[in-house]
Parts: C-alpha cells; sequence; structure tokens
C-alpha cells in the first residue's frame, strides 16, 4: 500500500511524457506550416498576382510564373495514375483473389520491398534506363521528358495503390463472393462485377494517396524530366522537358539570396504545393470516412 | 420423379469428415427440409448440391451426386453451369452494396442479357415472383441495403429466380428473420415450389414441419459425423417417425 503513490506518479510521469511528444508532432506540422507562410506569403505582396501566376519562369529576370510548374507536376501526376492505376487494381486483384497462397507469401513483401527503394535510385534508372528507350521508341530529341517522369512516378506510386486497393478488396465480405459464384457467374465475372465495385471507395482512397506520393515526389522526378519551366500545352507536351513544382524549388533554393524575392517565390511555391497535396489528403479522407459511416460498403 | 440423387455421398474438410454415406432422392417440385442438431451435417450437404464446398480449400467429396442423372462431381462437370440451374439463398440475406434494380439483373447481366426493355421484364417478373414488387416497384433504384432484412430475403431470392434455376437451396434462409418476416418467406416457398424443387436447411422444427413436403433428419454420432437417420414425407416423419433418435428429437429430448 505504500507504494501506491510511487506507483502513480510513475503513471503520471509517463502519461505526461506521451501526451507532451504526442502534441509535439502535431505541434511540429503546425510550425512547419506556419514557418512556410511566413517565408512564402511576402512573394504574393511583393509579386505581381498576374507574373506570379503567369507562364513564364525566369526569375533572373523577375519573372515569377509558376503556372508552368504547377502544370507540370500535375501534367505527369495525373498521367502517372493513369498509368499506376490499372496496373495497381489489377496487380491487388491478382494478390488477393487469384493468386495461390505460396505466389501471395512472396508478392506482398515484394511490393513492400519496392515502397522502400530509394527515389534517387528510381530516378538514376530512369536516366540511364527508361530514359533511352523513351527517347527511341518515341523519336522524342531527349529521353528526359515528362512521360519518362510519369513512368517513374507511376511504379513509386505502385505500391500505395495496391497495399490500399488490396485492403479494400480483402475487406468486401466472403458473402458477396459466395453469392455471386451461386448465381453461376464465373470468378472473373464475380471479381469485376461484384468485388471490385463493392471495394470502390477503397480503391478511390489507393488512389489518392498514390497521387499524394507522386505530387510531392522530387528528386527521381528532378532527374529525368529535363527540367525545363514551358508551358506543358500541347498534344506533344508528354514528349517535351517539363518541371514540377518540387524540383524547382530543389534545385534552386540552394542558391538564392536569403530574404531576396526570388526566395519567397520558391516558398510561395512551397503554399501552393502543401495546399494541393492537403486538398488531396482531405479528399482520400473523406472517401474513407464515408466508407466507414456505410458500414463498408461503396 | 426425383431431382437430387446422391450415392455413397462423403464428405471431408481436410482429415474432418463431415458427411457420412448419404443415400437420398430429393423429388422434383416439392420443399425438402433438412434438420437435424448444430453440427450434424446439413448445411454441408446442402452446399455439396451445387458445389459451393469447393470455394473452401482442402475439402474433398467421394460418392455420387447425381442432378437429373448427371453425376455433378464427374471431372466434365462445369461449375458454373451447375450453379445457374442450382441457386442458393444465404444464412445472412446478402444483396450486393448496389441497387434493388441491379441486384436482380445481375444473373441476367452475367449470363449476357443487356437490353434494358428485357431486363426490366426479367426483374419485375422475378421481383413479384418473390412478392416483393409491390413494396419497391416506385423506386427500383434505391439501395438494396436500405431495405428491411426481411426484404432484403426476398430480393435474394428474387435475385436467383431471375436466373430461372431448376432447383433453389436455402441455408437457414429465415434465421435472421423475424416471425412476420419468417411467414412470408415460408408463403413464398410455396408458390415458388411449383416450379422449382426447393431444398431448405432450418433449425426450426415447426418450420420443417409446416413448410414442406419431404423431411430428412440429420445426426451426428461420437465416430460418425453428418449421417442421414431418417428420410420421408412430412407428415410421417413427425408423426410417426420410424427410428427411435428421430422420434428423440423432434420431441425436443435432446438438441
Amino acid at each position: 500500500m505504500r507504494q501506491t503513490p510511487r506507483v502513480r506518479w510513475g503513471e503520471f510521469a509517463i502519461e505526461s511524457l506521451i501526451r507532451v511528444i504526442g502534441f509535439s508532432t502535431v505541434g511540429f506540422v503546425i510550425i512547419i506550416f506556419l514557418f512556410l507562410l511566413r517565408e512564402g506569403l511576402p512573394a504574393f505582396a511583393q509579386i505581381d498576382l498576374d507574373n506570379l501566376f503567369g507562364t513564364r519562369w525566369y526569375p533572373t529576370f523577375d519573372l515569377f510564373g509558376t503556372l508552368p510548374l504547377i502544370l507540370g507536376s500535375a501534367l505527369i501526376t495525373i498521367t502517372a495514375i493513369v498509368i499506376a492505376l490499372p496496373l495497381g487494381v489489377a496487380t491487388a486483384v491478382f494478390i488477393r483473389e487469384v493468386a495461390p497462397n505460396w505466389a501471395r507469401e512472396i508478392l506482398k513483401p515484394m511490393i513492400e520491398v519496392l515502397a522502400g527503394i530509394p527515389s534517387v535510385v528510381l530516378g538514376f534508372f530512369g536516366m540511364t534506363l527508361v530514359a533511352p528507350i523513351v527517347r527511341e521508341t518515341f523519336g522524342a530529341p531527349t529521353g528526359l521528358v515528362a512521360f519518362t517522369g510519369a513512368l517513374i512516378l507511376a511504379y513509386m506510386s505502385l505500391p500505395t495503390i495496391i497495399s490500399v486497393a488490396e485492403d479494400a478488396l480483402d475487406a468486401v465480405p466472403k458473402l458477396y463472393r459466395d453469392a455471386g459464384l451461386a448465381m453461376g457467374a464465373t470468378q472473373w465475372q464475380t471479381i469485376w462485377r461484384v468485388v471490385v465495385p463493392a471495394a470502390r471507395s477503397g480503391i478511390l482512397t489507393a488512389v489518392m494517396l498514390g497521387m499524394g506520393r507522386a505530387i510531392g515526389e522530387t528528386m527521381a522526378v528532378m532527374m529525368v524530366t529535363g527540367n525545363a519551366a514551358r508551358m506543358p500545352l500541347g498534344l506533344d507536351a508528354l514528349f517535351r522537358p517539363v518541371r514540377t513544382m518540387t524540383a524547382t524549388i530543389a534545385a534552386e533554393m540552394g542558391e538564392v539570396a536569403h530574404g531576396s524575392v526570388h526566395y519567397h517565390a520558391l516558398f510561395a511555391i512551397g503554399i501552393i504545393l502543401f495546399v494541393i497535396t492537403f486538398l488531396i489528403n482531405l479528399a482520400a479522407a473523406s472517401t474513407m470516412f464515408r466508407k466507414r459511416r456505410r458500414g463498408g460498403l461503396r | 420423379m426425383d431431382k437430387i440423387k446422391t450415392e455413397h455421398l462423403y464428405f471431408y474438410y481436410g482429415r474432418k469428415q463431415a458427411l457420412w454415406d448419404i443415400n437420398i432422392a430429393i423429388p422434383e417440385r416439392h420443399i425438402t427440409a433438412l434438420i437435424g442438431p448444430s453440427g450434424c451435417g446439413k448445411s454441408t450437404f446442402l452446399r455439396c448440391l451445387n458445389r459451393m464446398n469447393d470455394t473452401i480449400p482442402r475439402t474433398r467429396a467421394e460418392g455420387k451426386v447425381l442432378l437429373d442423372g448427371q453425376d455433378i462431381y464427374s471431372p466434365d462437370t462445369n461449375v458454373v453451369e451447375l450453379r445457374r440451374r442450382v441457386g442458393m439463398v444465404f444464412q445472412r440475406p446478402n444483396p450486393f452494396p448496389a441497387s434493388v434494380f441491379d441486384n436482380v439483373a445481375f444473373g441476367p447481366r452475367v449470363l449476357g442479357l443487356y437490353s434494358r426493355a428485357e431486363l426490366a421484364d426479367v426483374v419485375e417478373e422475378s421481383l413479384r415472383s418473390a412478392g416483393l414488387w409491390d413494396e419497391v416497384k416506385d423506386n427500383l433504384g434505391q439501395d438494396a441495403l436500405s431495405l428491411s432484412l426481411g426484404q432484403q430475403q426476398r430480393l435474394c431470392i428474387a435475385r436467383v429466380v431471375a436466373v430461372k434455376p431448376e432447383v433453389i437451396l436455402m441455408d437457414e434462409p429465415c434465421s435472421a428473420l423475424d416471425p412476420i418476416a419468417t411467414l412470408k418467406i415460408e408463403d413464398l416457398m410455396r408458390a415458388l415450389s411449383t416450379e422449382y424443387t426447393i431444398v431448405i436447411v432450418t433449425h426450426n422444427m415447426q418450420q420443417a414441419a409446416r413448410a414442406s413436403d419431404f423431411t430428412a433428419f440429420m445426426l451426428s454420432d461420437a465416430e460418425r459425423t453428418g449421417q442421414l437417420i431418417e428420410f420421408g414425407p412430412t407428415a410421417d416423419v413427425f408423426t410417426r417417425p420410424r427410428d427411435k433418435r428421430t422420434e428423440d428429437y423432434i420431441t425436443g429430448r435432446f438438441g
């Protein structure tokens, strides 16, 4: 009995410690955001909005048009998802519904390894192997183009898409599969008409998370997209060099004078990127939330 | 006329034996009830009749199950085709998370029927024969999961009927339902039995007594799981059972 107070103090100390650690994690996010705002907001005052959302990014001539960068990011992210979505969902379906147990046991860890490959390695891979193939196949003057970046990004977002989509398929009750099979649907008909539609909200979440992963990627993209800040318009935009928001920040931040307009402009790009990824994550979370409210269906 | 006949049917989950030498002849266009205590193999037996047990790994059936004289366990059986002929209604209502219309249209679409007008006809006809049409006709686009459980179960029956099977298997279709919904399903079974052969597993002896034409009593003992003890017209099984164990069970002495 005499020990009780000490135990209580111990409990209290541990609880407080955990609470402080927990809150500090959230606190750091807020601090980062405030820092981003402090450094980035002046840009919106110092640069005309016409200039800031213009089509030309030439900092040396005080031209800070972020539009080509935003569109560059959007182009390769969307292309990457268009490539990765069918591959990712098909892989998830294969692993969850078709593959025999032993194959599943091999494939799942391999996909986790895929998620752990450093992006600079993928960038290197893209530069030396994928870029020449793109150049030769599509007859582009260089292989360092938006399409190469999209291929690498697709590959990088695959593990996210596969594992989230697979969880979604796993959550579809066996009753649905049984119902489909018992009505004389083949295994494929059951998968495509029953299981995948029942998992569609989870698959949507997978796509959102994959997009979030792709749009924030820097190193690999910087290495393979050619980094020309031009408007990616026209039908051949995919096979021309392009520059993303992330690559711009990474490439220029090291050489910019602290406190200059250019410096603030780079942080402004950071704010724009932050808002975009926040919106994507919000969309992903809301589909997940809707799914939970509806009992895991739709 | 016998629709389904089994000859020396044994069934195993891995090494665990689950059915023992079942020999039964299920008459066409009648309702056959399978009764017996939990674990006596009634559901296993039912799931042998459309080979739904195939979806469980490491299971094995021995003996013959003859549907119109054809062994459905022979290697050249097309299981997909078999399940179109032998439909199934499950214990818990399991409509797909889609509209009422899409649920009923699922089977016909799988069979390759896509014309909107023809689908609408099949859906109406199936919902009518499941006694659900009047309740849902004004809103076929509503989410099937918004229906009551009893309605969901009748929707599942409509979904099976839409494929026009020959046999309908029902695995305790009323165990999740209230008494009124249960009676509706029983009336429905009676109406359907003019066209379909129905085999129903039930825990509820009153249900077997009032809603079936034939009754099979199954039981497990210490050595042999899943034996067929007695099979005959429902009135005979319930009023003058031939086997002492049947009598003990239906008079409530065990189980």
